[in-house]
This record gives C-alpha cells, structure tokens and sequence, in this order.
C-alpha cells in the first residue's frame, strides 16, 4: 500500500469510513474506476449498445432460470407437472417463465445482430481473432442452452422436437450412436434424458458459457472497442454516456419481451374479455406421449431454417440427411471459423461479409419457405382450385383416369397436374393446421384436467389425461367405432351427408329423449341414422316402428312420449328431465306385454331374453359397457347381432380388441360424463 | 496494512525444481481428476445398458385386421421400465397392420419414421403414409415414394398369427436416418 487514508478518517462519516476500510483490503475502487472508466473511442454511440444487450439478456436468463429451478422437477412424471403449476397455479409464475421463454429468442436475434456487425464492421480481424473465435463457441452454446430448454416441460412438441434433433445426432459418423445414447440417457426417451438434458441447460452449458463470457468480455477490454471510422468527436468514458446508452437499449429488450406476453391480455382487456394469466407468456402443450402421434411437431421458430434445410435434400436419401444435419452446417461453421484468417486476403473481408448476409438470407429463405408449407391452406386461393378439386375427387387422384377425363390433350393434363400438386400442398398445409388445432384443444383440456381438486395423481399427468374419457373416447370410437357408425349433431350443417355414408347408427346423443324420438319416428327408423344401413333395416324392431306405432288407436302421442321419457330416463344422462308421472307410465308401456314387453325385457316384466334387447337400464354405463364388451350376448342382439365385434372379449389365450378400460372410456364419451371444471361464481 | 515482501527462495538447483513442477501437476492433477472421473464414470452408465432382445408382443387379434389390404393403426402394449420407474401394460408406441383379401398373413409396419423418429400417419385420403415433420411418403406397404427425405421405407416388424388368432409383433427399434435397417 502506497497511501492509506488513515489520516482522513477523523473528518469521514461512518459509510465513508466503511468504504475505506474495504479499499483497503480489496482495492475496490481502483476495480470499478477501471470497469466505468474505459476509453469509448469517439465517444458513446448507440451502435456499441448491441454486445451489452446480450449480456443483458444472459443475466436475465441466468436470474429468471434460477428462480424457475426453485419450482422445476426434472423427472418424466413430475416436469410437465412441474410446469404446470408454475404457469398455471403459481402467483407470477406465468410472467417468470414468460421472461424466460422470450427472452430466449430475444437472445437469438440479438446474437445475430451481434454477428452481423461484427463481421460488418471487420471487427474480427486482427488482434482480436481469438475473440471472435470466443463469440463463436458462446453462439453455439447459447443455441446448445435453447436446444436442451425446449425439452424440460416434457410436453409433446419438445419431446416430438427432441426426438428428431437426437436422432440426428446419432448419423454422426462413428460415434454418433453412443453420443445419442448418453445424451438420451439410454435408448428410450425418460427420466435421464429430462436430468441430462436439465443438467446440459442450467449446470454445463451455462457453465461453459459464464466461462467464454468473461474471457470474452476481458479480451474485449484489452483490445479496447472496434471503433467504428471515421471517429468525429472527441474520446469519452464508458460511464456514465454509453453505460446510459446500454441501459436504455436493455430496458428496450425487456419492453419488447414484456409486450410480447402482455398483448394477447391487453386485447382481451380492450375487448373486455377476462384475463387467465395463465395462458399469457410461454405456452405449454399437452403431455409428452410416446404412444400419441404429434403432427404439428416443429422446432422453435430459430431453428426452422435447419428443419426445412433436411427437405432440401429430398431424394438424396442418407446421403441427403448426412449433409443436411451436419456437413452443411459443420462447413458453415467452419467457414466462420476461418473468416479472420480469410479476412487478411485482399478480397477476404468482401467475401466474410457476403457470406455471412448469404447465410443470414438463405436461413430467412428457408423460414419462410416452411411457414408457407405449413399455413399455406391459409391463403391459398381455393375458389381457383375448385374444378381441379372436382377432377381429383371424381378420378380419386388417378393420372390415368384424369388422362381420359381430359380425352388426352396435353397441355390440359399438364395445367391440371399443376392444380393437383397445389391441392396437394393445400392438403398437407392443412393437415398441419388441423393438427396445431388438435394440439391446442389437448394442452387446454390437460391443463384443464391438472386444475382439478384432486390434484394430479402420482402416476402423472399422462395417466390423467388417457384416463380422460373427453380427450380419449373421441380418439378410441375413431379407431374402433367409426368404420361402422357415425357421430355427428343432426342439427349440424354437414350431418346429412355424414350420416347417409355410416353403415350403422348416430351415436350422437344416444341414451337422450331426442334420440329415441328418433328411433320411434316411422320416417326414421329406417333411415340411417338408425337401422337404414344396418341388417335390421328390415327387422323386427323397424317394422314396429312403422306398422303398429302408427296406430294411432292403441298408440296415442302421449303414449309414444311417455316411452320416449321413461327410456331416456333408464340412461339417465345428465341434463335430461322429465316429469314423473309421465315415467312412470312410460316404464308401463315398456314393461306390458302388450306393449314393448311383448319383445323386450323390462325390468321383472318376465320376457325371455334372446328375442331383442334388455331395455333394462338401456343407454346407462353398465348397459353400454355391456353391449361393447359383447354385443352378441342374449341381453343384446343375440344371434341377430349385425357386424358389431365383440370388442371386450378375448379368444382363448388372447387379447381382447378393448380393454374393459377403454370400453368404459367410450361409453363415459358417448353419455358425456367427463370431468368438468366448475364454473367460477360471479 | 502495510506488509514487508520477504525475499522469495530461488531454488539453485534446476533438476531439483523440475522435479517439484512435475510433482505439483501430477499431484494437482490427480486431486482434481478424481471427481471428473468419477462423474464421467457414471454419466457413461447408459452405454453400457443395452436393450433387451426384442420379443413378440400380442398386439391383437386377426379378425380386428379387415382384410381389405389397408393399413390400420394398433397401439404397442407393453411393460416398461423408465430408469427406477416401472410401468405396467404401457402404451409404448404403434404399428401398422393389414392384410390382403382373403389372407391370413398379417404385414407389420412401425409407426416410426425412418428419417428422424416422427410419427408417421396415415395420410387423410387413405392413400398413403406421409410422416408431418418432413413430408416422407410411403406407400400402403411401407415403400417409398421418391423423392423422399427418408434414406429408406419404413420399418417392417416381423409378424406372426398364433393359433388363437392372436396377432403378435416382433417389436424392435431401427437407428434413424441411415439406408440400411440398423437395429438400434
Ligand atoms: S422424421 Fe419423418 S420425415 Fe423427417
């Protein structure tokens, strides 16, 4: 020590006196007189703000990362648990992970400006190579950090993501099969590839990075800043002027990452609609599910140029994807590696600067051209394509038959062949949208389903959401039901058309009074919503309906509703009334072996079974499940059973086509009993 | 504060210091090389866990496959082990099967795209597979139609009816993204 400050302590306060004693000790002032007081050669400018932005956006990663780590459970059963409750259940937890998410892209686009001037402006050449060789390595990492966030909520357009970035990794030549295992953390997606992925994005990556960073940020003070010439004023200090200049320019990223979660709320507000905070900021999708294909699987948007780069390569098969996932991206980055050293040729510089804007452009290209797949059903121009649509449905896509339909002329089949390949796009465009679509509906009804107030069960949110007869029926009776039966509103605009093509059923509103009007009105019965397209079309049942229901001498109009009534009540769905007095006539009618119980059982009526169904607790879960699991059972249709498989029966040994399981889920689907939020009171 | 710098001994004998460089780095270095060893040890574990042999999985029965030689999709069921969870009767991915008019021979195909492991679906019209993440097209019997992203068509699974009608598949799992078939 040269000088101490012994001697003025007596006329110092307290703090000042402090202050001094830890100057002492770690020379304090001289550090921070050197961090603010660094020549800005030029004076400060807003052009130098773009390097402090990035840092910038690191701390707030690093702050708001932290604080979401405090909430974050990296296991497949609990991380998207885990997320949701931040998003959805946590005071400002929505905001936080908000920050986090877009604040993420923010760092992208800032890394490219960041880029782009430095490459600009020659700021790469000599001495400050190794710096720039520095940025480099912090670019890739940043991206590394994006990459392996995009997994942690677990949901399914990480995981869909992710599955699609790992197997790229193992087409590296040689070593690439044992990298995708110890970064998958074995050879199925799970627990390990959340820890691992979890650990890449908060403990190495962030790691490697904070390292890069300050040796970036202590070379870029010993070569002092890049300045850019002609300089016209004179030399200032970093502080305050350009510290003031980068201040402002991160308080301008921060507005337009809070803008970005806060516009869909002030529209709503404008539009005076309520705000559910949870569905500002950062999005969460539907549960992983391995066993659930994802169509609207896509990387986040700063990556989509390397998604639709693999499409390039169309046709060129490994080779293709081999080039697309890593030579092509590998020689990019080793060109810009090279680019100081290029940069000392007479036309080096010229050439980095072109080749940076050409890849800065071929990326931008690439973007585009995968959002114009993606939405192009959005604005492609239908009405032109109509008569081409027409073409294709009456020849099913058949270049023969669109030949002949043509009578040959060239020029025709050529035009039309051009039409076809639009609708093509229009139809994969659009399979994409529906997909997106879909995917939204699940996330909401998951999140849905997570609110309940029975929490989410230890087995997780995936054991919730395939449970769910809502988000389950509709998929199962596609699979299983929807070959035979139809299930559409009558009311609905295209119902006619659905229906007429189903060769059973509407099983829309089965169980309610309006369905069995229907079956017991003679101009339906043999209609298809009903037995029209089934073997029974000319049974029993359909010419009761239509020969002795319209009596009306025995069969009075109240005698029919009375019917109506008391059957929807053996289903009892929700939402039915009826007034009981006229049940209970109805019940009667169904039990007299005058009536229905000439045929039917009913209740203790004594009608044998095996003659037509048990109209016992007809329409109620136990009933459906019944007829599912085995519609040839006496209680049913017996040996009059039309194509109906026995789904819940198993052949000797076997498996049966549904488990019990899932038959309840599609009979809780077609009744409509499903977990439903209360809603909120005013 | 003030402290006095005491001279610092300079060692005369240079094969002496030599010999107390290489000691200090080997010994540093052996400190601190124990713990990245250690961590690299265990976070090289998942290469050694190699897959079970496939094994056949009843997956349904034969008469649940119409034979008009269209594809449908069937769900996997299966146990799984996920690190120290254990799930039973899981669904842990899908195929496609079909048969041809009339046959009792049922073709196998997995659900899972050669070209980087999206889920390949069966296109709206009914004509073809199509994969949505980077348009792979195949046709109804898993071949490609080119030009195509995928190096290869999709994934055969072996397949075979027992005598109980059931329907079981070998399930394995192929290596994404290179021309041959690669169990991985
Ligand atoms: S993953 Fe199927 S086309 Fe790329």
């Amino acid at each position: 020590m040269k000088h101490t400050n012994h001697g003025d302590a007596v006329q110092k306060g307290v703090f000042g006196r402090l202050a001094d004693f830890f100057d002492d000790r770690t020379g304090y002032r001289a550090l921070m007189h050197e961090a603010l007081y660094e020549r800005v050669p030029g004076g400060a400018r807003w052009r130098y703000v773009w390097g402090s932005t990035l840092v910038f956006a690191f701390m707030t990663q690093v702050i708001t990362g932290l604080f979401l780590w405090a909430s974050y459970s990296a296991s497949a059963q609990t991380a998207w648990e885990s997320v949701y409750y931040i998003q959805h259940e946590m005071a400002g937890g929505w905001l936080l992970r908000g920050i986090h998410h877009f604040m993420a892209q923010a760092m992208v686009v800032l890394l490219a400006l960041h880029l782009l001037q430095v490459v600009i402006d020659g700021a790469y050449k000599a001495p400050r190579e190794v710096n720039f060789w520095l940025g480099l390595i912090l670019m890739m990492l940043v991206l590394g950090m994006a990459l392996t966030g995009y997994l942690l909520p677990w949901d399914q357009k990480g995981y869909w993501a992710t599955i699609v970035a790992t197997n790229l990794a193992g087409i590296v030549p040689g070593i690439g099969p044992s990298l995708q295992q110890l970064v998958i953390g074995g050879s199925e997606y799970g627990h390990h590839t959340l820890t691992r992925f979890f650990a890449l994005h908060a403990g190495f990556l962030p790691g490697a990075l904070i390292l890069m960073l300050v040796i970036h940020l202590s070379l870029f003070r010993k070569h002092g800043l890049h300045a850019k010439q002609p300089i016209t004023k004179p030399d200032a200090m970093f502080w305050p002027d350009q510290v003031l200049r980068d201040a402002v320019a991160m308080l301008a990223v921060m507005a337009v990452v809070l803008g970005v979660i806060l516009v869909p709320a002030l529209r709503a507000m404008l539009a005076g609609e309520p705000v559910d905070v949870g569905h500002l900021g950062a999005e969460l999708g539907a549960p992983a599910d391995p066993s659930l294909p994802y169509a609207a699987a896509r990387p986040e948007w700063y990556f989509l140029f390397l998604f639709q780069f693999l499409k390039v390569f169309e046709g060129w098969g490994a080779t293709g994807e081999f080039l697309g996932a890593i030579v092509v991206p590998g020689l990019i980055m080793g060109v810009m590696f090279l680019m100081p050293i290029i940069g000392n040729w007479k036309l080096g510089h010229r050439f980095n600067v072109a080749f940076t804007l050409g890849i800065v452009a071929g990326a931008g290209l690439l973007t585009a051209m995968a959002l114009n797949e993606d939405y192009y059903a959005l604005w492609a121009d239908k009405a032109a394509l109509a008569d081409a649509q027409k073409l294709y449905d009456e020849t099913g896509g058949d270049e023969e038959k669109l030949a002949a339909a043509l009578g040959g002329d060239k020029a025709k089949i050529t035009a039309m062949e051009a039409k076809w390949e639009k609708l093509e796009k229009i139809r994969h465009s659009q399979a994409f949208l529906d997909a997106s679509k879909q995917a939204t509906l699940d996330a909401a009804r998951a999140i849905e389903l997570a609110g309940r107030p029975e929490k989410i069960p230890t087995a997780g949110m995936l054991e919730l959401v395939r449970t769910d007869a809502k988000s389950q029926g509709p998929r199962l009776f596609a699979q299983h039901c929807a070959s035979c039966h139809a299930y559409v509103d009558p009311q609905a605009a295209e119902a006619a058309s659905v229906i007429a093509k189903a060769s059973a059923a509407n099983l829309h509103g089965f169980g309610s009074a309006a369905w069995m009007r229907g079956l017991l009105d003679p101009d339906q019965v043999a209609g298809p919503a009903y037995f029209g397209n089934t073997a029974h079309k000319d049974g029993d049942m359909v010419n009761f309906v239509q020969n002795e229901l319209t009596d009306t001498d025995t069969w009075k109009k109240d005698d029919i509703e009375a019917v109506v009534v008391a059957m929807a009540a053996e289903a009892g769905l929700a939402g039915e009334k009826a007034a009981e007095p006229l049940v209970a006539k109805g019940r009667e009618l169904i039990a007299s072996d005058e009536r229905c119980g000439s045929c039917h059982r009913f209740r203790d009526n004594g009608t044998d079974l095996g003659t037509a169904c048990d109209l016992t607790g007809w329409g109620s879960r136990e009933w459906l499940v019944g007829i599912i699991v085995d519609p040839t059972h006496e209680r049913f249709y017996g040996d009059t059973n039309d194509r109906m498989p026995s789904f819940g029966k198993a052949p000797e040994g076997g498996l049966p086509r549904l488990t019990r399981a899932q038959i309840e889920l599609i009979a809780d689907w077609l009744r409509g009993e499903w977990y439903r939020p209360a809603v909120a009171a005013h | 504060m003030a402290e006095q710098h005491r001279p610092v001994a300079h060692p005369v004998d240079s094969r002496r210091s030599f010999l107390t460089e290489a000691l200090a780095i080997v010994t540093g270095g052996l400190a601190t090389l124990t713990p990245v060893a250690a961590g690299v040890w265990a976070f090289l574990d998942p290469l050694r866990r190699t897959k079970a042999a496939a094994s056949y999985l009843p997956v349904t029965e034969l008469a649940a496959i119409p034979d008009d030689g269209l594809p449908r999709q069937f769900p996997v069921i299966a146990d799984r082990v996920d690190a120290w969870t254990g799930f039973a009767a899981e669904p842990i991915g899908a195929v496609y099967l079909r048969r041809a008019k009339g046959s009792d021979t049922v073709e196998a195909l997995s659900a899972t795209c050669p070209h980087a492991g999206c889920f390949v679906e069966m296109e709206s019209t009914g004509k073809c597979f199509r994969c949505p993440c980077h348009n792979s097209e195949f046709t109804l019997d898993g071949g490609i139609v080119a030009p195509s992203p995928s190096p290869r068509p999709m994934d055969a699974l072996e397949c075979r009816v027992a005598e109980n009608g059931g329907v079981e598949v070998r399930w394995q799992k192929f290596r994404a993204g290179v021309a041959d078939k690669v169990e991985q």
